[in-house]
């Protein structure tokens, strides 16, 4: 190969790049593995969008007017399994990419061409996943959450395709993983000791950690899908001894980490640009280190919370019930902490900044209402409505969507060398933040009145909002046609130029390196005082 | 050590195998997807070409990839920073590994602690057992299954016994072979890294035998509810994880007779042996709960 | 134009303002004391929420307020606090304290079954209920009852659209009702949100459930788990009735339902005319097979086979008949044995024979049907 002789010692010019297609298809280079990762997300952030306003054309008026059932209940499962494993997580790996390294100062990842190929699988399941829409009977029609029987035995034939895709989203991420532990652990600069590590980095370390604790259990439960479907295994089916409900513990003790696995990134996202625009230092660090740890760890035991009508025993119902509740303690912590950030500060207000505060007060609208959702007996009434359905919205639209809509306009300047177009951008965030919430607000209601989700049609009482909540659900999926043209103008370098500061108030490695960032930077590393 | 961290880290520039382990995944996935529907549906189709198209495409990636990552390490392009990064990226991989295996050792233990017992009628399932399955008593090894399938249960004596003292010898042996490389005793090296390969050969023969006697004279099946279940698809899973360590424990096996490695630089081997390690530990856990308990 | 759009959105706010007084927008009180309480519970933690966001947002509208760059704002030094720290760790702490106290007393009493007064079994199967009495000879089919010209926008909906089923449970009021929930199939959820019970439906398990309601009437819910492609369509009606009355129904069923027994038994002996076994049979494909073969008998290619042109719809009567009866195992194929009369099996079995031009011009009888199911 020759890969082996044009190493980066021999490499004079720093940044000489690559051209052409091959550059990107063979780069082991940190930034664009990154940059590949974030259009990959933007892309199935719109593919998944696409779908979301099928849903809600069909949801826009009471009665069966567009898609057929069967075809519905594929458009809400392959829309929640793109946004959750095509766009949300990708995004956040794209933004480690891209930052983690430049945030402790290292020269790249630390295992760069695992980073490519890691990258790279993540196309190709995502191309089976879309494609097994157009076979005969049609893509995974059972919900994100594919529980069993309905995935095995009453499922059709696309499900094996289904189950290997999700082998290699797993792999991806895995893989992922490893390299950000791994980077962080050994190659931080001289100095950089774990407690003066920048907040995404530290998050992203204990993301990655969870990553790698449950994308293997993922795999395991996709596995025994297969196998009880095709090779006549039982473990859900009561016949041979096996429980439908086993699959669903399997499935959350994945889904729940893979809960914070999409928010933790996200606080540590809001924990930067918080003290930049407040130019003031982030209010308890280690305090939001140690909150951030201790959610991490809880996640992993209050996975049975999204299974409180499965007919658990009562002492299992009440372990979940308190173990959920002590959730909030911590995640309450980093609320405040931001908000004592900001008190006394000198608050300006640009775009990253803007999107911060919407995700404070909309991430927490969320956290109030998962904190309902703890309450058993109460839970039994909101399980499986609209109310779930606005709960996970926010935290994940508002919420996650939010943070990495704000990490964009925090460090494109950094990444293209231009300022974003102003205007744009105004536009963007007030129509998103309005749309949102005509968008997610209302599930509440119908949700509390009676609406179950996933369903094609529903009830006359719940008529008048769905209509508004679907009107919301355009105007949010055209308002990110404004944010996407807003990044190719500055991809394609047309803006005021940027500073290598680019905020007054940012501190961290980061903003050290000139803008737009060289193709190599830190090949010496820094030192951190 | 501080002076190590200055040490330039290697970065390759660019690099044409993972694109191409991006294909071949992506072969295997729409391989093995139909070829799944297809062999247990009697359909016609190409899935079984498309797999193995796909792992001959891994296959060259895998070997195309460590041939650069060899010669690399030969040139003395890697630092003790970089060797770090190996080393904790495998200590990584076995911790995922690790968690894969939960998640069967999960189902076990929650089919015979709770399923089983619930379907015969114990905790709030008293109904369950009464209107549903009437007579069906929880056992382990579930040798009736609620809707009456039987099968024998697997003794924990004779060849899994056999296969346990193999699997801890040759992790024994594998440790001697690694003292001998810090050491710098080729022969010994050699003779010990032989003898754990025979023994994995001869784990993985005694395995296939097992699973021989289990279909032939007990009846013990895929198929023959939960015990089956676990049983096949831990100790399956187990034996395909033996068989890639002793395939990397033949890699290496020609890598020493090639005169590679030495107490510096030695993570192939290093990472080949944590491995073996792992799976003689999970094979120690299944033995427990597998077979004996 | 401006002017235009800016009367239509004014108006349609209104309008939806008043709809907004209207229906409900809130978790309903229900009417059992299980509901009442579930509703207490739920308007807590709410307000408690409420106290909390006005407090946490108003504390960040004052700072983004007065600690502007704009308005000349200093930054101040401080970025650490252990007394506040400890404080909002300790305070939130101690609000969820108070609040599972009372969240766990009422589980509790959720979750007691026991000495119930009437014990019925519920199971869902795709896509309908079917409720047992225990301790009578009754057992019944519930199956969604809107028109399906509704659903597809021919005709006008009606008040309780996609909310109305052709028989509903009967249970008394003032008795403690235990409901054993199961399914055939796939999950479902067994949803009464007046009672507040929800419980899932899992096949091969049976999980409790009670209710006692205080006041007659008739309340409805929706299956509240994804069971596939007519998840929608498949709600809960429970009329609860005086006891007094609610015996007279059940003597009255039970009496129906022997007599239907009986029916069938001569039936045996009779040969019924091809048209009425198609007359009946289309009004039994219609309720019982057409969700998933559709009305045209071309099915969903790739899920549910056609019948229209199949080989064992035209050539093969016994395996049809058997199909139909048995179902097929490990597919949503369903054994109709039990949830139609023999009357109806040969009547929907013939009409599948010869509509769509499957024109086979056989009849399938009652005897016929009832040799295969008692093996002669």
């Amino acid at each position: 190969m020759s890969s082996v002789a044009d190493d980066l010692h021999h490499d004079e010019h720093h940044d000489h790049k690559p051209a052409g297609i091959m550059r990107w298809l063979l780069t082991t280079n940190h930034k664009d593995i990154g940059t590949l990762y974030l259009w990959f997300a933007f892309i199935m952030f719109l593919v998944g969008g696409a779908m979301a306003m099928v849903i809600r054309a069909e949801l826009f008026q009471p009665g069966l007017q567009i898609v057929e059932p069967n075809f519905f209940n594929q458009m809400t499962t392959v829309h929640g399994l793109i946004m959750v494993f095509g766009a949300v997580m990708p995004a956040f790996t794209g933004l480690a990419n891209w930052m983690v390294p430049l945030m402790i100062g290292a020269p790249d990842m630390a295992l760069p061409r695992m980073n490519n190929w890691s990258f790279w699988i993540l196309p190709g399941a995502f191309l089976i996943l879309l494609a097994s829409l157009f076979l005969e009977g049609g893509g995974p029609n059972f919900g994100w959450t594919f529980y069993a029987p309905l995935s095995t035995t009453y499922s059709n034939d696309s499900t094996a395709l289904f189950v290997f895709s999700v082998h290699i989203m797993g792999i991806s991420s895995i893989m992922g993983a490893i390299n950000v532990i791994v980077t962080i652990f050994n190659m931080r600069a001289p100095g950089m000791t774990w407690m003066k590590m920048p907040m995404f980095v530290w998050t992203w370390l204990i993301t990655a950690f969870l990553l790698i604790a449950v994308m293997p259990v993922l795999a395991g439960a996709v596995t025994m899908v297969l196998t009880d479907k095709y090779f006549g295994t039982s473990f859900f089916d009561a016949a041979g001894g096996g429980d439908p409900v086993l699959f669903q513990h399997i499935f959350w003790f994945f889904g729940h980490p893979e809960v914070y696995i999409m928010i933790l990134p996200a606080f540590g996202i809001i924990s930067h640009i918080v003290p930049t625009f407040s130019r003031k230092k982030l209010f308890g660090y280690s305090s939001m280190v140690y909150a951030t740890a201790s959610i991490a760890l809880l996640s992993f035991i209050v996975w049975a919370h999204h299974m409180f009508t499965t007919g658990m025993p009562l002492f299992a119902e009440m372990f979940f019930m308190f173990a959920t509740m002590l959730i909030s303690v911590p995640t309450g912590v980093k609320v405040f902490n931001w908000v004592a950030t900001m008190w006394r500060g000198s608050i300006s207000y640009e775009m990253p900044m803007m999107f911060a505060l919407a995700f404070i007060v909309l991430f927490t609208i969320g956290g109030f209402s998962g904190l309902m959702l703890a309450i058993t007996p109460v839970d039994f009434q909101y399980h499986d409505t609209y109310f779930v359905v606005a709960h996970f919205h926010y935290v994940l639209v508002t919420g996650a969507v939010f943070s990495i809509m704000a990490a964009v306009y925090y460090w494109l300047p950094k990444w293209c060398g231009k300022m974003y177009d102003q205007t744009l951008a105004q536009w963007h965030f007030w129509c998103s933040l309005i749309s949102v919430n005509l968008l997610f607000f209302p599930m509440h209601f119908v949700g509390l009145a009676g609406m179950p989700r996933r369903i094609p049609d529903y009830a006359l009482q719940f008529a008048d909002f769905n209509k508004w909540i679907s009107i919301g659900g355009f105007a949010f999926g055209l308002s990110q046609l404004i944010f996407l043209a807003l990044i190719i103008k500055a991809s394609r370098k047309i803006g005021e130029p940027a500073t290598a500061q680019v905020w007054d108030g940012a501190e961290g490695l980061e903003w050290e390196v000139p803008s737009p960032a060289p193709y190599h930077t830190f090949e010496t590393p820094p030192e951190v005082k | 050590m501080s002076e190590q961290q200055y040490e330039k880290y290697y970065v390759p520039a660019q690099s044409a195998w993972p694109i191409v382990g991006a294909v071949a995944l992506f072969l295997i996935a729409v391989g093995a997807g139909n070829f799944v529907v297809e062999s247990t549906r009697g359909k016609e189709g190409f899935g079984g070409w498309i797999l193995t198209a796909g792992l001959l495409v891994l296959l060259v990636m895998l070997v195309g990839w460590f041939r650069d990552q060899i010669e690399e390490s030969m040139a003395g392009k890697y630092s003790a920073q970089l060797g770090r990064s190996y080393r904790q990226g495998m200590s990584w991989f076995i911790f995922s590994e690790v968690m894969f295996f939960a998640a069967f050792f999960g189902a076990l233990f929650y089919t015979r602690m709770i399923a089983v017992p619930w379907l015969a009628g114990e905790s709030n399932n008293a109904m369950t057992n009464a209107v549903l399955w009437p007579g069906f008593e929880a056992i382990w090894p579930l040798t009736t299954t609620p809707d009456g399938t039987t099968t024998q249960a697997m003794g924990w004596m004779g060849l899994p016994l056999i296969n346990t003292a193999i699997l801890l010898i040759s992790s024994v042996t594998a440790h001697f072979a690694h003292v001998a490389l810090e050491e710098g005793k080729r022969g010994r090296l050699k003779l010990f890294l032989g003898i754990t390969i025979v023994l994995g050969l001869i784990f993985l023969f005694l395995q296939v035998e097992e699973y021989v006697h289990a279909y032939r004279d007990l009846g013990l099946t895929l198929t023959s509810g939960v015990y089956g279940n676990t049983f096949f698809l831990l100790t399956g899973f187990h034996g395909l994880h033996v068989t890639l360590g002793t395939l990397m424990l033949i890699i290496m096996f020609f890598r020493v007779l090639k005169g590679h490695f030495n107490k510096e630089n030695q993570f192939a081997f290093q990472a080949t042996s944590w491995y073996w390690h792992f799976v003689d530990v999970v094979w120690v856990i299944l033995f427990v709960f597998v077979y004996i308990l | 134009m401006g002017k235009g759009v800016l009367t239509a959105i004014c108006a349609t706010l209104a309008s939806s303002v008043a709809v907004a007084e209207r229906s409900d927008i809130n978790l309903r009180q229900g009417v059992t004391d299980i509901s009442e309480q579930v509703y207490g519970l739920h308007m807590t933690i709410f307000y408690i929420c409420v106290v909390i966001g006005v407090v946490v947002f108003g504390a960040m509208l004052y700072a983004m307020i007065f600690h502007r760059k704009s308005k000349g704002a200093k930054p101040a030094n401080f970025h650490e606090s252990v007394k506040v720290e400890v404080a909002w760790t300790i305070v939130p702490f101690l609000i969820l304290v108070g609040m599972a106290i009372p969240a766990a007393k009422t589980l509790i009493a959720m979750e007691d079954t026991s000495e119930a007064d009437v014990t019925v079994l519920v199971t869902g199967s795709q896509w309908k209920w079917h409720y047992k009495y225990m301790d009578h000879d009754v057992d019944f089919y519930s199956l969604m009852a809107t028109q399906p010209e509704q659903i597809a926008n021919k005709f006008d909906k009606g008040e309780n659209y996609l909310l109305e089923v052709d028989r509903p449970l009967v249970i008394p009021t003032g008795q403690k009702v235990r409901f054993l929930i199961t399914s055939d199939d796939v999950i479902h959820s067994w949803w009464v949100p007046d009672f507040a019970v929800k419980k899932d439906a899992n096949p091969g398990f049976i999980n409790e459930a009670w209710t006692k309601v205080n006041e007659p009437g008739i309340y409805r819910g929706q299956c509240a788990e994804l069971c596939g492609k007519d998840h929608g369509f498949m709600p809960v009606v429970v009329i609860a009735k005086e006891p007094a009355e609610y015996q007279r129904w059940l003597a009255e069923e039970e009496a129906k339902q022997l007599k239907a027994k009986e029916e069938e038994q001569k039936l045996l002996a009779m040969n019924m005319e091809m048209d009425e076994l198609m007359d009946v049979g289309k009004q039994v494909y219609q309720s019982a097979c057409a969700a998933c073969h559709m009305p045209n008998g071309e099915g969903l290619p790739g899920v549910f086979p056609a019948l229209k042109g199949s080989d064992i719809a035209i050539n093969d009567m016994q395996k049809h008949i058997d199909i139909v009866v048995n179902g097929v195992s490990g597919t949503s194929m369903q054994a109709f044995g039990k949830q139609l009369s023999l009357k109806e099996l040969a009547a929907v079995i013939t009409y599948e024979r010869n509509a769509w031009g499957n024109n086979t011009g056989e009849t399938v009888q009652a005897k016929d049907v009832n040799a295969l199911i008692t093996g002669n």
